[in-house]
């Protein structure tokens, strides 16, 4: 035993090599870096069907599909965007950046690391197979959107929705262990001295998402577990008629629902509270408040999701504690945008593209949480319930919130990942197109949805005209203006820019992280660092 | 197999497992998809179906085994201890979650639908209208509609075996610490009985569930297609059994590994998360006796 440990410690950092490295991987950068591409490939995916929905919506009546496919194109689109672009990624950036930022040398669980990443491809695997099989005239996807309420996916759903359900459970199990391992990760490999209130905001995003993700994922396991049940074995969880309530469906996929949502922005709200200080060079304002806005969030995520069925039917009491419940998420959010805010106020700012997108990030997704204020009330909920104003809404807090904190992760570290600087004119290029095609795409969307357009349909009354070609345009702006990303992402990896990257990257930026080389080594720290 | 030093830390080899375990539950869901389809229709099994268990099986066996020989072989240290109990701590965490979705069902069943389909609230046309002659009473014996639906003939009852039921596994939680005991002290042979008879126990608790089923099948009208009151009798009382199931044959791990003498008073990990399982899976019961059963 001791022999081989002598033999390896003189070449520690050696590195497995071939395909073996990525499918037998043990490592959380390697790791990382699959679900990156996981998620980009996805994007590219779920990109597409957007278009497809675009493309359809270009102009009023039926043109380039038939409504029933462009179900199957809402539906795949939003599950895929949920569970196989924004999660993934979060989960990808958690494994590069959180065993470097809390001085560790690894995740704490890598073999169950790995494993959470390759379910993801096995799960997607049966989701885009039943699209295939239903472009060859074999059966349906899943048709019934992606928030797939009873009874239209129990007894109206297509023989695919089986594959869906256990898809889904897929899911969840790669993400319950992707959470058990970051939540292990933080609890019990960091550096000594790195106490809990000196860890970067990042990881404890992700601590406090971690256990939303414990929470919740399994309610949804239960949720597709009844509804196998009701389709296949004669349970009536979603029947009326068997005593059951296809509302109870609502209710427990919402109670998953929204905690999910916050799932998918507080990562990025990690992210930009590491981008903000480093490019104001600043220590980020009102630390503490930062980490209780947070926690703060995450309870309140647990007792609002009703918000979601105000036109569904509940009693008035039930409207109005959802209502103010909801309200009440608005007051840690906004100390959050405060505090960005105020850590750039007299900052010394450069305007790099990762700051550029965590500056579009916090008009845009303040943008989006405003609208979320105008939804949480209930009796304006009655208007607005199921039309584009929702879908407005809900883009704005993903696209221009998740997504953009992504992006912008992406260019803030990939020169420590790499050891290359990505290329800053085509940065650049890929923000301003895409914010402004973003908005392009997005902003019309406020106004034919107050005007009464109905969303998942494929068809619309003629005045919604302009504005649905306009939002078109923006779409296909939006879309190819990521293969600028893609080739920037390239180009940086295979060290085609030229400039490399110092151990410190950027100027302004502090933490353990910076401390390692670029590239990261293999193994990030070996023996742990002192946190003072 | 070798483990590479970096410095006060492990970090296991690349490992085949993962992957093996995809494939081995994508063929599973596979398998189970094929075959509900196919015996919807009259038809047979999917070949994927076992398939896919035996090679979940072959990844148990060998993952664990695994760990096991890593683990005898002195190459964790206090922190991979720790890590392995915050991990056992959270998945627990996750089960008892994947319980409340049922128990939420249960709830909003007992307490929200059952009032609503009988007119209750605001929904006075609702009993009128869609379901006349519907009485909201639980446990539901009449379904909202009783042709499509039919109720059973009478609802299970508390005492007899559940109430023994409830005492074998209380009894369980007993006997498994006092092998836990037994254990700490390294005294190996009260360790292997009590545990032999936990294992019993679960064993026994299984096997009365199974009578109760085929009473509730044959005897009683109570089945899966009876109403919410079937439905959610069915999959709280099957997931719980599922788990017990699966901590009984741990537990039946745990033995044979404590009669080879894996344990020692200070290094047993792996009992100690069996043992929570096992307590988990009590209390879980505990919430049943009550709300399934009795109340
Ligand atoms: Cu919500």
């Amino acid at each position: 035993m001791s022999a081989v440990i002598e033999e390896h410690h003189d070449h520690h950092d050696h590195k497995p090599t071939g395909i073996g490295r990525w499918l037998f991987s043990t490592n959380h950068k390697d790791i990382g870096t699959m679900y990156l591409w996981f998620s980009f490939i996805m994007f590219f995916v779920g990109g597409s069907m957007a278009l497809v929905i675009r493309a359809e919506l270009f102009q009023p009546g039926l043109q380039l599909v038939e409504p029933e496919f462009f179900n199957q194109m809402t539906t795949l689109h939003g599950l895929i965007m949920v569970f196989g672009v924004i999660m993934p990624a979060f989960v990808g950036l958690a494994n590069w950046m959180v065993p470097m930022m809390i001085g560790a040398p690894d995740m704490a669980l890598p073999r169950m690391n790995n494993w959470s990443f390759w379910l993801l491809p096995g799960a997607f695997g049966l989701l885009i197979a039943s699209l295939i099989m239903s472009l060859m005239g074999m059966g349906s996807a899943p048709n019934f959107g992606w928030t797939f309420y009873a009874p239209l996916s129990t007894k109206y759903g297509p023989a695919s929705t089986d594959f869906f359900i256990f898809s889904v459970h897929m899911m969840g199990i790669s993400s319950i262990m992707g959470a058990i391992n970051i939540i292990a990760t933080i609890m019990n490999m960091r550096a000594p001295g790195m106490t809990y209130m000196k860890m970067p905001i990042f990881v404890w995003t992700w601590f406090i998402t971690a256990y939303l993700l414990i929470a919740v994922m399994p309610v949804l396991a239960g949720a597709v577990t009844m509804m196998l049940t009701d389709r296949n074995f004669g349970t009536s969880f979603f029947d009326a008629a068997g005593g059951g309530d296809p509302v109870m469906f609502q209710h427990i996929f919402w109670f998953f629902g929204h905690p999910e949502v916050y799932i998918m922005i507080l990562p990025s709200f990690g992210i930009i509270s590491e981008i903000v200080p480093t490019f104001a060079r600043k220590k980020i304002f009102g630390y503490s408040s930062m980490v209780y806005a947070t926690a703060s969030i995450a309870f309140l995520s647990f007792i609002v999701w009703a918000h979601h069925m105000f036109t569904t039917g509940m009693p008035v009491a039930g409207e109005l504690f959802f209502m103010y419940a909801t309200m009440l998420i608005a007051i840690p959010t906004g100390v959050k945008v405060f505090n960005w805010v105020s850590t750039m106020w007299k900052g010394s700012m450069t305007f790099e593209t990762p700051m550029l997108f965590a500056i579009a990030f916090i008009f845009l997704f303040t943008i989006g949480g405003f609208t979320g204020l105008m939804l949480c009330i209930a009796p304006a909920d009655f208007q607005y319930h199921d039309t584009y104003f929702v879908v407005a809404h809900f883009h704005y807090v993903l696209v221009t919130g998740a997504a953009f904190g992504i992006m912008a992760g992406v260019y803030y570290w990939i020169p420590k990942w790499t050891g290359n600087m990505y290329d800053e004119t085509l940065g650049k290029w890929h923000f301003w197109l895409t914010t402004i095609s973003a908005n392009v795409l997005f902003f019309p969307m406020h106004f034919v949805g107050l005007a009464g357009m109905p969303r998942r349909i494929p068809d619309y009354s003629i005045q919604f005209a302009e504005f649905n070609a306009m939002a078109t345009v923006g779409a296909f702006v939006f879309g190819f203006t990521q293969l600028i990303f893609l080739y920037n992402v390239i180009k940086t990896a295979r060290g085609r820019t030229g400039v490399k990257a110092t151990d410190q990257v950027w100027e302004g930026s502090h933490g353990l992280e910076w401390t390692l080389p670029s590239p990261a080594p293999f193994h990030s720290f070996t023996t742990p660092p002192q946190v003072k | 197999m070798s483990t590479t030093n970096h410095g006060d830390y492990f970090i296991p080899e690349p490992s085949k497992w993962p992957l093996v375990g995809t494939i081995a539950l994508t063929t599973t869901v596979i398998g189970a998809v094929n075959t509900i389809h196919s015996m919807n229709e009259g038809g047979s099994m999917s070949i994927l179906l076992p398939i896919g268990l035996l090679l979940i099986a072959y990844l148990f066996f060998g993952w664990f085994g695994a760990v096991i020989d890593e683990s005898m072989g002195g190459k964790y240290n206090q922190q991979v201890d720790r890590s392995f109990r915050i991990g056992m701590l959270w998945f627990i965490f996750s089960e008892v979650m994947f319980f409340a979705a049922f128990f939420g069902a249960l709830f909003y069943a007992r307490v929200f639908a059952l009032s609503w389909l009988g007119g209750g609230g605001n929904n006075e046309m609702t009993g009128e209208l869609l379901w006349p002659g519907f009485e909201a009473v639980w446990p539901i014996l009449t379904n909202p509609d009783n042709a499509v639906f039919t109720g059973p003939e009478k609802a299970m009852g508390a005492m007899g075996l559940p109430a023994i039921n409830t005492a074998i596994l209380l009894l369980s939680s007993v006997t498994v610490t006092i092998a836990h005991h037994g254990l700490r002290q390294n005294h190996r042979k009260p360790l292997i009985i009590w545990l032999a008879i936990t294992v019993a126990l679960g064993a026994v608790f299984l096997t009365l569930q199974v009578v109760e089923y085929v009473h509730a099948y044959r005897d009683m009208g109570l089945t899966m297609d009876s109403g919410i009151y079937g439905s959610t009798f069915f999959l709280l009382t099957g997931f719980h059994g599922a788990h017990v199931t699966l901590g009984t044959t741990m537990l039946l791990v745990m033995l044979i590994r404590a009669i080879k003498g894996h344990f020692t008073a200070d290094n047993h990990f792996a009992f100690e998360a069996v043992a929570w399982y096992w307590h988990f899976v009590d209390v879980v019961w505990l919430g049943l006796f009550i709300f399934v059963y009795w109340l």
